[in-house]
């Protein structure tokens, strides 16, 4: 898994773009990185997953307690470019229906 | 016993300075590992060898036995290194014996039996890819017209997954009500959970409930995989889908509940994303493969589908396990 986090701290922007696998092993990799900037008051975030290949719940659970976290905050997460199968994983969970998503072939949101 | 060992090296020593063979050779090795067994510390073996060669070759020059004094004051950290190992080899065991009894605990907590009504059969097999389960079955019935069944599946594994699950536990036992309708079943369940866990710990759920004087199975999903159900007439599957959230990620979350009618040879798949997330060397088990398994089986009882389609599924995965695995099958029979 990679992840390189880009943001405009002065406009309160994130963008992290992720890639690889997020299984058991890489999840916490993800989370500490995401820790970093979480807390911050109105966070505009960005997480751009188009080059993601494989997703388990584990990463799921990372990216959960995100969107919990700055949600607390007043803030907002944005999920782009997921691949049709992370889109399955996030229909099946209710996730795709509470958090702001746009998939890979469209670009409009669908939450 | 110094002594003893001392006098064993001497012997051991001499003969390999008299003569370099593998035979010599092979016999500081065998002795090396008597020395490990009895705890002997690198700088006390190094002492042995200082002691002996005084002994063998007293007229060797001062700079060497000056050089072995060095040597044992460098040795003497691998020797506290090796007892922090031996010390830790002893604290895993511990820990091994007690997650063994934990396992155990959870097991009989954990315990569930199949309901019997009639005109209705169930399979089930759920097997942990490590030594605790962090999939559940809980099943809820008046033993007479309604047979429910509630699969989990906590995020994470071992022993915080299963702990997370005696939750489920006690707020299904609370219910005590097989008549109660899934919806509500998840909902009160999601109510116990959301209150309980960490940010990032939550669990899937689907829970179905099947009435025997209507023939009637009905369902709600908390963000579980969806089930399968198989109408025998048409000879298809299709997946049962209904909106819900994840148990644990908001208090307030509400259930869409559906139904659907059973004619005798349909049935209903359960199971947790052990079993549709199947991951081989060469990628993804397909979930049509995984239902024209099942389809192969379908006049098979309940119990005999699910055991052959683990069965086949463990080869195909090599028997590792990568998640846990479950599923659970209602046949109507009559």
């Amino acid at each position: 898994m990679n992840i390189q986090l880009i943001s405009k701290e002065e406009e309160n922007i994130v963008k992290a773009i992720i890639g690889g696998e997020i299984d058991a092993f890489t999840a916490p990799m993800l989370r500490e990185k995401l820790e970093t900037v979480q807390h911050m008051a109105d966070l505009h975030a960005e997480l751009e997953m188009s080059e993601v290949s494989y997703m388990d719940s584990t990463g799921l659970g990372v990216i959960v307690a995100f969107f919990k976290n700055v949600n607390a905050n007043n803030g907002h997460v944005k999920l782009t470019g997921l691949s049709p199968r992370l889109k399955r994983l996030f229909d099946i969970t209710g996730l795709g229906e509470i958090m702001d998503i746009e998939t890979d072939d469209k670009g409009g949101s669908e939450s | 016993m110094p002594q003893e060992i001392e006098r064993q090296y001497k012997e051991i020593l001499r003969e390999y300075m008299m003569r370099q063979t593998e035979q010599n050779l092979y016999e500081g090795q065998n002795f090396s590992r008597q020395l490990i067994q009895k705890n002997i510390a690198p700088d006390e073996v190094i002492s042995i060898h200082k002691a002996t060669l005084e002994e063998i070759y007293p007229e060797l020059p001062m700079t060497v036995w000056n050089s072995f004094d060095l040597l044992i004051e460098m040795m003497i950290r691998y020797g506290l290194a090796h007892a922090e190992h031996q010390s830790l080899l002893q604290q895993q065991e511990e820990l091994k014996v007690e997650m063994d009894l934990a396992a155990n605990v959870q097991g009989t907590l954990l315990k569930t039996t199949v309901p019997v009504v009639e005109g209705l059969e169930i399979g089930l097999v759920s097997v942990p890819a490590r030594r605790m389960n962090g999939d559940y079955i809980y099943f809820l019935s008046d033993h007479v017209n309604n047979a429910g069944v509630a699969v989990a599946d906590v995020i994470g594994k071992g022993l915080p997954a299963a702990l997370c699950m005696s939750m489920i536990k006690f707020g299904m036992d609370g219910l005590q009500d097989a008549t109660a309708d899934p919806e509500k079943v998840l909902d009160v369940i999601n109510r116990i959970v959301e209150k309980s866990v960490n940010d990032d710990m939550f669990i899937s759920m689907f829970y179905g409930r099947y009435n025997v004087a209507e023939s009637i199975f009905t369902y709600a999903t908390a963000g579980h995989e969806p089930a399968l159900f198989y109408d025998a007439k048409k000879g298809e599957f299709s997946e049962l889908h209904a909106k819900g959230l994840l148990l644990g990620v908001v208090a307030k979350a509400s259930y869409e509940q559906h139904s659907v009618k059973m004619e005798t040879g349909d049935f209903v798949v359960m199971m947790t994303d052990g079993v549709t997330e199947c991951r081989t060397e060469e990628g993804f088990i397909e979930p049509e493969v995984v239902m024209s398994l099942i389809h192969s089986l379908r006049h098979e009882p309940a119990q005999t589908i699910v055991d052959n389609v683990y069965k086949e599924l463990e080869k195909m995965q090599n028997f590792e396990l990568r998640d846990d695995f479950t599923l659970v099958i209602f046949k109507k029979t009559s």
